[in-house]
């Protein structure tokens, strides 16, 4: 079981490495691998199908557009193995870019752009705090609380806009006093690439190797024994949901940075939120809770980032994409369903 | 579909020859020749892993069989599921109920064959149809409560009921009577009797020998896998079971009883405790002295323990250990000492997809992970240290669901024996454990007394409280009843103060 909790090496880095596939197919623990055998036949398949895949721009191009969601998507696969969801990612998101954006422009210059950071991911924050709290303690189903609370911030956002826009359109931040988070390249990639990196390697950490991260495991995988272990089921919850939120305000942040216009679209935020549980099930992570790992839902995203870039690479319809990932997330899905059944 | 239990089904004549069965290339099941007569009831019995449910759910279409033929009333038969097997009148009931809980009893028992008018369930034809087969079996349970109010006892004749009501021939009870109290077994028994002599035939698999060796025509005797013998339970008794189960002799089934000082240091003292369920308790337990705490089930024992651990809201009254008192948290208890091994070690005590090791050191990260960091080295260790001391051996990075029941128990008893200890809680510590292991709990628990820990055993196996405690107290709604000790301490005694209700007492 530990290779479910090791953070995998970066998927990306060097050319895949083939081996006998007959003799170790029978060993193979499939369902801890499962996301790993498709990534790799998408990568080997577009690196041949595509000669401007396997391209240093294009990889790194791909790994900055998906910065912010990976970061999202790690933060919340915790709260699924936990035994949570949260559907509100998306919204909160978009409200603390939203937050950052309008104190940038208020305030303005480097004060502006330090203290429009900050709020904004203490904005995330609060978010993932208030999730937490009335998931838990008020006994509202996440899903429902979750649901409930992304309509209440997508609201909240429209709230803020109008104070960070002059007239109609959207907030613009094109100021290089804020934009360096974006355009920074340390050794040649991009630094939302870095922080979404550190990012994921910490909480791969926590989750993998920390007390917390053990509680995380036991409050999805049994909240009664966990609870009966003195373990605090419901602060281990409210701890996830609050890092979802951080994170999810992390993203945004960076992501305006990156475009640099806050986006003022609800179906933005919906559909952030929904690639995001589309990765983390991808990749194997049990929604049910108490099983998962960060590294799953790092090849899940990318997965399903590979199989839109090579969409466009090959010039197929875009049409076809959302079809293709929902087909993808049935096979994910019932595939797992399918092992399981196996262990019996 | 039968509209009623009234109607009887045909008999069933099922025949086992050579069966094998393997999971993932390990053989579980090997060349099992077996005949099921009609109107008798047929004991399974063996330690657990020796493949008694592999085999019952072979019969029941769970499982197909690799090799050999499984043969009904003479001809074969190949179940696809247990619906296929239904359909031919074999019906299991499990050990964990699979009840619908907002559905009242009457409709649990017939649903998916609900009396029906033009499509919709006929409500006067269902209680008329409940009422006949609440009969037959002698269960006194009412058609219209909600199943998710009784309790396990009665949910298991719900169980019964609709197995009953679906025509079923051979009913394949598995452990039937571990979750029920002295009474509901009696009643069970009963029910078992009367489905062989209606011609039924009733396969039992269960760990009380005593239980089998009562009831059935015939025990078939399972070790590893291979089918040791098949005789009449006339001719058995409860040493023949065992050896021929272990392969071995298996000596006392208790071990002996700790030496205590009954003017000991008292470990632990409740005052006048109430919570949920517990209506004013008192008591002492002192240090090396092993308690019992006897009862039909749900007379408010496990609740006692819970509001002891700091698991359950305290309304009054005190908890106090070493003469000071403590706080009503979980993590406080455990900080004190305290520990507790919970009745369901599926449901309260493992967490199933975890491995071993995470399940072991749960409780105690504070000492393997210092400052919230898991050192992986002193992890293994801690880990080994204690599965050794529980005597589970093998890998501990296997999932804990791998193990058997008496192994998953070790795995409880490993994660209660760390850190500093004065009170251990053991709630039906051999619940679903089979002999070998019974006696390896036995142990762990004299053991922690002879340390000069308190423990603290909850059971509803009067014969297990008895020979592992020095003093019994008896439960009743959730107040103390009885205490004995010594020359006091006998079944008679404590089955006399479970049951003595005044009310019940007169009206029967």
């Amino acid at each position: 079981m530990t290779n479910d909790t090791q953070l995998a090496p970066k998927p990306t880095a060097g050319a895949p490495t083939t081996r006998s596939l007959p003799t170790v197919l029978k060993q193979v623990p499939w369902r801890s691998v499962a996301i790993v055998v498709p990534f790799l036949a998408v990568f080997i398949a577009l690196s041949i199908g595509s000669p401007a895949f396997l391209s240093a721009q294009n990889i790194g191009n791909v790994l900055d557009r998906q910065s912010g969601i990976l970061i999202v998507a790690a933060a919340a696969t915790l709260v699924l193995i936990a035994g949570g969801i949260d559907l509100s990612v998306g919204a909160t998101y978009m409200f603390t870019a939203v937050i950052c954006g309008t104190i940038i422009v208020r305030v303005g210059g480097e004060a502006g752009a330090a203290l429009g950071i900050i709020v904004g991911i203490l904005a995330g924050l609060v978010v993932g705090l208030i999730n937490g709290i009335i998931s838990t303690y008020l006994k509202i189903n996440p899903l429902i609380a979750t649901l409930a609370m992304s309509f209440i911030i997508l609201g909240a956002t429209k709230l803020v806009s109008q104070f960070g826009k002059e007239g109609i359109g959207q907030i613009r931040v094109d100021f290089p006093e804020f934009r360096w988070l974006a355009l920074t390249k340390p050794l040649g990639i991009s630094l939302p690439t870095w922080i979404a990196f550190i990012v994921i390697v910490i909480l791969g950490i926590v989750l993998w190797r920390t007390t917390f991260g053990r509680y995380v495991y036991a409050a999805g995988g049994n909240a009664e024994a966990a609870r009966l272990a003195g373990i605090r089921v419901d602060g281990v919850r409210i701890a996830t949901f609050a890092i979802a939120g951080t994170a999810a305000g992390l993203a945004g942040v960076i992501d305006l940075a990156r475009t640099p216009s806050a986006p003022e679209n609800d179906a933005i935020a919906t559909t952030l939120t929904f690639t995001v549980l589309a990765g983390i099930v991808v990749g194997g992570t049990s929604i049910l809770g108490g099983e998962g790992a960060i590294w799953r839902t790092v090849l899940g995203i990318l997965f399903i980032a590979m199989l839109y870039n090579g969409f466009t690479l090959l010039r197929i319809d875009p049409l076809f994409q959302g079809i293709a990932l929902g087909v993808i997330i049935l096979v994910a899905v019932g595939f797992d369903a399918w092992s399981k059944f196996r262990r019996r | 579909m039968p509209e009623t239990a009234a109607v009887d089904a045909p008999q069933l004549h099922v025949e086992l020859r050579g069966v094998g069965k393997s999971f993932n290339g390990l053989p579980v099941l090997a060349d099992i020749d077996l005949t099921l007569e009609p109107g008798t009831v047929h004991a399974l019995v063996g330690e657990n892993g020796a493949g008694k449910s592999t085999l019952s759910k072979i019969i029941s279409g769970v499982y197909s069989a690799d090799t050999g033929q499984l043969l009904v009333n003479g001809q074969e038969a190949s179940f696809g599921s247990p619906r296929e097997a239904l359909a031919q009148g074999i019906a299991t009931i499990a050990q964990e109920l699979a009840l619908v809980p907002e559905l009242t009893v009457a409709e649990n028992v017939f649903l998916g064959s609900e009396p029906r008018t033009l499509g919709w369930i006929n409500r006067k034809k269902l209680r008329a149809a409940y009422a006949a087969i609440a009969e037959s079996t002698g269960f006194d349970l009412p058609g219209d409560t909600v199943v998710g109010g009784l309790r396990t006892a009665d949910q298991q004749k719900v169980e019964i009921m609709r197995a009953l009501a679906r025509g079923a021939s051979l009913i394949i009870m598995d452990e039937p009577t571990a979750a029920l109290s002295a009474h509901d077994t009696e009643l069970l028994h009963g029910v078992v009797r009367r489905l062989a002599a209606s011609g039924r035939t009733v396969l039992l698999i269960s760990h009380f020998l005593g239980e089998v060796l009562e009831l059935s025509d015939s025990v078939t005797i399972l070790r590893d896998g291979r089918h040791i013998r098949t005789a009449l339970a006339v001719d058995e008794t409860e040493s023949t079971l065992i050896e021929s189960m272990l392969g071995r002799t298996l000596g006392s089934v208790f071990p002996d009883k700790p030496p205590h000082d009954a003017d000991g240091d008292v470990v632990l003292s409740v005052r006048d405790l109430v919570a949920p369920g517990v209506y004013g308790v008192s008591f002492d337990v002192r240090a090396g002295e092993i308690v019992g705490l006897a009862g039909l089930v749900g007379a408010g024992r496990s609740e006692i323990a819970h509001a002891i651990f700091g698991a359950a809201p305290r309304n009054a009254g005190t908890v106090a250990i070493d003469g000071a008192e403590t706080p009503n948290t979980i993590a406080g208890s455990l900080k004190r000492g305290i520990f507790l091994i919970p009745e369901s070690r599926k449901d309260q005590g493992l967490v199933l997809g975890r491995p071993i090791r995470d399940n072991v050191t749960l409780s105690n990260m504070g000492q393997v992970a210092p400052r919230g960091w898991v050192s992986s080295g002193v992890e293994r260790r801690a880990s080994r240290t204690m599965l050794d001391r529980v005597t589970v051996g093998g890998d501990d990075r296997r999932a804990v669901s791998a193990l058997s029941g008496g192994n998953q128990q070790k795995v409880l008893f490993g994660r209660a024996l760390q850190g500093s200890r004065r009170l251990l809680i053991a709630d039906e510590p051999t619940r679903g454990v089979d002999v070998g292991s019974r006696r390896a709990i036995y142990d762990l628990i004299a053991e922690q007394a002879r340390q000069g820990i308190g423990v603290l055993v909850i059971s509803s196996d009067v014969e297990e409280v008895l020979g592992l405690a020095h003093r019994v107290l008896v439960i009743r709604s959730g107040q103390i009843v009885g205490e004995f000790a010594g020359d006091q301490l006998t079944e008679e005694n404590i089955i006399t103060a479970a049951f003595a209700d005044p009310i019940t007492n007169e009206s029967q």
